[in-house]
């Protein structure tokens, strides 16, 4: 159903303040990083006759640098370079392993972290792990620079609170105060490989004196139309010994925190029993519906 | 596996020809920008092993190297590639197959062979990088590559044959 | 294993290898055809109704394009099939969604889907049949007074004395959903005319025969010639849709005067051509004490789609299958398949019979669960013999290797110690859940019935005046290996090297008519035929040179002697044993010559949390008859199974209004490299013997097990039976949440 690539006209600057300028001349050009997404929507005609923002060459939005507060992740690095970057693995885990599991390694080379937090998509990979690492978005626009937590990001289904000539330069990884206790990362996809995740998760757990939470992060992603943290599960858990019954209430209270659907991939009650189980087994208790 | 950055710093033209290497050999193009890598290799340099599957980077029938890392050519506008290395299907055997292609024969690993194309690809980007022979991470590796004809073991045959030929564990 | 030929049970390497392996093998998009338009198809957007206005949107320079419309079809508008109710393009009403209204050419590849967007068709809707249960309820007349598109009654024995003696009598219901090919090359075929006026179609097809005799009924006055393009997969996608397809191309050529070649996406292919049969089978069983069969009275109705196409044929295996290899003294099978207003199902592979087997398998596991009697011993007492007899009257008399499959599967996957441990890990606390599960099944090859009579295939061998020798038929290589192993079953015959024999391309005006290459006769059946005209040629060939040669330059001298006026052919066309007899109006007698039979054991895990189902393992034991190349038949078995597996756990295809909306790689999850397990292949070696070398038909058969296997295992990790594929996790999570919910 695609056009012609004539129709087609494309902008590549190679860097933010030429990127910045060329996306205020052409403000419906759209912005293209890896082509992950972009490409199939143009593959299937949604595209015609449009203005492309080629992003792929700016200089200085690639890479992942370290600095005293965290990692600053250039927007155009890749997930398979996330997924193999040494002080990504160390201090990341939950990022790396989510990059691990984005599509195939086909996508993993050419998907950049930038395009998948522009696109906010639902069920994009990295935002669980994102959001208990509690990243920051940098962007930039003609207005200047700004930084975002990641949350903050999201207004809905495929909609950022991006302005119409903003783009994605980069994402801040603030290292964890200490190292966890617990860290888990669940991807519920239709198989094994390459599935759009109907649920997933990423979790961060630390434990104080007498076993008791001192703090949890818990994230959702797939089960609202932007990516979640279990707010009132975290608050009722912390500073409570994770027993059986209170974590039963935490799981109970998950519902509160997001609103999965019915779609043609799975079912609302499927995605809440999920995630309850994550989080449940996340904690050291059974999961529900034993045979 | 280990990857090396991509090299983004390549500075483009901007109008008119791009040349990327294909199978070792500079090659100039002078169409639109936005045409897909695919359509570049199969209707401009006649290249017609590399596969269209699906259009979505979904089934890697289309699987090319690009600087020596496996990629979706149906989803990359060729603009993209400019200055950049592409191996295709093409560049693996020269009069005789390669070990890995000798692999595919005697596994019997190529059924129907539309997706074989791809899958080499995939799979020469593992053997070459020093991969293990582990089925299950070799598995991983070739999930982007859809086969309808043979359940997969055939091939995850061939490539351990081929990484334990090589000296490979 | 019995001991290799020089061909024949040797795994050679495939005459196909070389050029798909260096990518230039030529698939039909691959060949250039300079001048050539490229075809789309304009589809309907409704799935019931009458077409009430076609307009074209002003803004589009239709000058540059060719429409094609029904008015440009010069016979008649249909695409020939067993009936021949289906049209080309619609004629003023459309029956499902998808169905083609007219086409559109144009020399640009990239300007040609744009047109799509410019042509606009108002209908007048109506209330569509969109389910086997409302066209049960006649919600709209679809087909005759009934939308029934085909019965099959089987009576056998006394149903009602059955029941009446047995002492348990279960009852069961099993649905299957609609399963895509998804070959990885869509439906793809060019066309053009040549000088005196002859249509030529090449493309991606598994029946050249059965395209060129739907192209006569649409082009009366033209010679029609049909060849095979190099075909990226088919498994039964690729038998009635490229006649279709082909009338489409055809009818563009010639009105444009040009090549034209159409090429479906993946979308347009997954939402447009035929599907697996969704089903609904409902068993009723009587047992014995002692878990004896008494009396089998089955219900099979299949969702024919909304034209007949192949579904009596599909369902008629489906129904012959529907007792599952095992000898019952009363059995009834009744089976329907029904019109809606959905695309037309179609061949599959398996053709109807995973659906009624999956139904008889998964319903031991019910008979277990309600009798407390074990599954793998219920099989054990009921499982066919030499000497049993079938639903039909058929009995059984060689080549029947069902107990054999099961116990050597059985043996070989350690099933009791694995079910014992995986009961007792299951009630610990643990990440999954584990379960072993078995199926046991067969597989009549080759066509139904009295259908192989019917066809009289006819294939060829020829000495060429160069000193080889050639292979005639129009069966065709879709992957899985046909070519070689024909190959090899003429060089064994003639004493030759593989190298000396060579399999020409099927082309309708050069290979005599050896049939469809499709339910699993390939082997059996062309390789039967071709084996005689072998014999028939090295004693031609004998008789004038005393010996025939067996050497390349011997053969040379042989041609340059015989072939002076041109190859020396010899012809055969297929022979009915005369021990198998089938009755077409009675219903009665032997359906198949004899059947494949498998035992697969399917071991898996499901999640604890996610319910997640991973299969680990796959033992299958399947009777070949005779395996001409060992790695072939693996290839084929595994390669079933795999497809087998992702019908059983998440081929999921999601309708709204009768069109497929999951029409997506994306989306329709067929199993990746990840999701298919490492395979234990055991071949067992049973001869039939009116088999070339002793072979059965492989193709098909391993689609029928694992579903049920799938079924049993996830019963054994879980204690729920889910009735209806796909096994998703949804349904597991839903079942066990909803058990736990009764058990609170």
């Amino acid at each position: 159903m695609r056009g012609h690539p004539r129709s087609m006209k494309v902008l590549r600057p190679v860097d933010a303040d030429e990127a910045v300028r060329l996306f205020s001349q052409h403000p419906l050009a759209l912005p293209l990083a890896g082509g992950t997404d972009l490409m199939v929507s143009w593959n299937m005609g949604l595209l015609n006759d449009k203005t492309v923002l080629d992003l792929s060459e700016i200089r200085g939005w690639t890479g992942v640098k370290k600095t005293a507060a965290g990692l600053s992740v250039g927007s155009l690095a890749t997930h398979a370079e996330l997924r193999d970057h040494p002080e990504v693995r160390r201090s990341f885990p939950l990022l790396a392993q989510a990059c691990a599991e984005v599509g195939s390694v086909q996508i993993q080379n050419r998907g950049t972290i930038g395009g998948n937090l522009a696109n906010a998509s639902p069920a994009g990979d990295t935002f669980p792990a994102l959001a208990v690492y509690e990243a920051r978005v940098r962007t930039v626009s003609k207005h200047g620079r700004r930084v975002l937590p990641i949350l903050d990001l999201f207004a809905g289904v495929k909609k950022t609170v991006l302005a119409q000539n903003e783009l994605i330069e980069a994402v801040d990884l603030p290292f964890l105060p200490s190292r966890p206790d617990r860290q888990v990362f669940r991807k519920v996809g239709t198989r094994a490989a390459q599935a759009i995740s109907k649920a997933a998760a990423a979790g961060l757990l630390w434990l104080g004196k007498g076993g008791v939470v001192k703090e949890l992060r818990f994230s959702l992603g797939s089960v609202a139309p932007t990516v979640r943290r279990a707010k009132t599960a975290e608050a009722f858990l912390a500073g409570r010994k994770p027993t059986r019954r209170a974590v039963e209430e935490a799981a109970e209270l998950l519902a509160g925190d997001i609103s999965p659907i019915d779609d043609f991939r799975s079912t609302a009650e499927y995605r809440l029993a999920v995630c309850r189980n994550i989080l449940r087994s996340f904690l050291g208790a059974p999961p529900s519906g034993l045979p | 596996m280990k990857r090396r950055p991509a090299p983004h710093t390549t500075r483009l033209p901007r109008k008119g020809r791009l040349v990327i290497t294909v199978n070792g050999k500079k090659r100039s193009y002078a169409g639109p920008a936005f045409k897909r890598l695919i359509d570049v290799l199969r209707e401009d340099f006649g290249l017609t092993g590399t596969k269209e599957g699906c259009g979505e980077g979904e089934c890697g029938a289309c699987t090319v190297l690009l600087d020596g890392l496996p990629v979706a050519s149906c989803i990359i506008p060729v603009s993209q590639v400019s200055g950049r290395k592409v191996e295709t299907v093409e560049s693996l055997a020269n009069r005789s197959l390669s070990p890995l292609q000798r692999s595919f024969m005697e596994e019997a690993a190529a059924q129907c062979g539309i997706c074989t194309p791809g899958i080499l690809l995939t799979a020469w980007s593992w053997v070459k990088a020093g991969g293990s022979a582990d089925r299950d991470a070799i598995r991983r590796h070739l999930s982007g590559n859809l086969c309808r004809c043979t359940g997969y073991q055939s091939i995850v045959d061939a490539v351990v044959k081929t990484i334990k030929k090589r000296g490979g564990r | 294993m019995t001991k290799p030929g020089i061909a024949v049970g040797r795994s050679v390497p495939r005459v196909d290898a070389d050029a798909k392996l260096r990518g230039v093998a030529k698939y039909i998009d691959d060949l250039r055809l300079p001048g050539c338009l490229y075809g789309v198809t304009v589809r309907s957007t409704i799935a019931f109704g009458a077409i009430k206005k076609i307009e074209f949107d002003p803004c589009c320079p239709w000058k540059e394009a060719v429409i094609a419309t029904t008015k440009d079809i010069p016979g008649e508008n249909c695409v020939a099939v067993i009936e021949a109710d289906q049209p080309l393009l619609a004629p003023g009403r459309v029956l499902h969604p998808m169905e083609p209204i007219l086409l559109v050419a144009h020399p640009d590849r990239n300007m040609v889907w744009q047109a799509l967007r410019h042509v606009k068709v108002t209908y007048e809707e109506m209330d569509p049949v969109l389910s086997i249960e409302e066209s049960l309820a006649r919600k709209q007349l679809l087909r005759g007074t009934d939308n029934v598109f085909k019965e099959y009654l089987i009576e056998h024995g006394d149903i009602a004395k059955g029941f009446a003696a047995a002492d348990f009598i279960v009852q069961g219901e099993y649905r299957t959903q609609a399963q895509e090919h998804a070959y990885i090359e869509p439906n793809a075929m060019a066309a053009w005319v040549e000088a005196d006026g002859t249509i030529v179609v090449a493309g991606s097809m598994q029946c050249p025969f059965y395209v060129q005799k739907a192209l006569k009924r649409i082009f009366p006055d033209r010679n029609i010639r049909v060849m095979q393009a190099v075909t990226g997969g088919a498994f039964g996608g690729k038998e009635d849709y490229p006649s279709m397809l082909a009338g489409h191309v055809a009818l563009l050529a010639v009105k444009s005067r040009r090549p034209v070649k159409m090429l479906y996406d993946r979308s347009e292919d997954m939402a447009s051509t035929t599907k697996r049969h969704p089903s609904v089978v409902r068993h009723r069983t009587g047992l014995t004490r002692d878990g004896r069969l008494t009396a089998q009275d089955i219900d099979v109705l299949f969702d024919g789609g909304a034209y007949l196409t192949l579904s009596p044929v599909v369902l008629s295996r489906g129904t012959l299958h529907a007792t599952g290899p095992y000898a019952c003294p009363n059995v009834r099978v009744r089976s329907r398949a029904m019109a809606t207003n959905t695309p037309p199902n179609g061949a599959f592979r398996g053709f109807g019979a995973p659906q009624t087997l999956f139904a008889a398998e998964t319903h031991w596991e019910k008979i277990a669960a309600e009798t407390g009697l074990d599954p793998l011993a219920l099989r054990r007492k009921n499982l066919v013999r030499p000497g049993s007899v079938l639903a039909t009257g058929q009995v059984l008399k060689e080549s029947v290797s069902a107990s054999e499959a099961l116990e050597r599967c059985v043996r070989i996957c350690s099933y009791d110690k694995t079910r014992r441990r995986y009961s007792a890990a299951n009630r610990k606390p643990g990440p999954v859940w584990r379960g072993i599960g078995l199926a046991l099944v067969h597989h009549g090859p080759g066509f139904t019935g009295s259908g192989e009579v019917t066809l009289a295939s006819r294939a060829a061998v020829a000495l060429e005046a160069d000193g080889t020798v050639s292979v005639l038929a129009a069966t065709t290589e879709m992957g899985q290996g046909e070519a070689t192993v024909l190959a090899q079953i003429v060089a064994e015959t003639l004493g030759l090297d593989m190298a000396l024999v060579r399999v020409a391309t099927p082309d309708t005006a050069k290979v005599p008519n050896s049939g469809p290459t499709v339910a699993s006769r390939t082997t059996m059946i062309i390789g039967g035929i071709l084996m005689k005209a072998a014999a028939k040629l090295k004693e031609a060939v004998a008789e004038e040179l005393g010996a025939f040669p067996t050497t390349a330059a011997g053969l040379k001298k042989a041609a340059r002697k015989l072939c002076a006026k041109g190859p020396l052919h010899v012809e055969e066309e297929y022979q009915k044993p005369p021990e198998v007899v089938w009755n077409e109006t009675a219903y009665r007698g032997d359906a198949y010559g004899v059947y494949g039979y498998e035992a697969i054991a399917v071991d898996l895990s499901v999640d604890r949390v996610t319910y997640e189902v991973k299969v680990r393992r796959v033992t299958a034991s399947t009777d070949v008859g005779r395996a001409i190349h060992p790695d072939l038949v693996r290839g084929q078995i595994a390669g079933g199974t795999v497809q087998g597996l992702g019908w059983a756990l998440t081929e999921n295809t999601v309708f709204s209004r009768g069109r497929m909306v999951n029409s997506q790689f994306t989306n329709y999850i067929i199993p990746t490299f990840a999701d298919a397990p490492d395979m234990d292949l055991d071949i067992i070696e049973n001869p039939y013997s009116r088999g070339p070398y002793g072979a059965k038909g492989i193709g098909e058969l391993p689609h029928n097990a694992p579903a049920p296997a799938v079924a049993a295992a996830v019963r054994h990790a879980t204690g729920l039976l889910v009735p209806d594929l796909p096994i998703l996790p949804e349904k597991i999570c839903h079942g066990l949440l909803a058990k736990g919910r009764k058990g609170s």
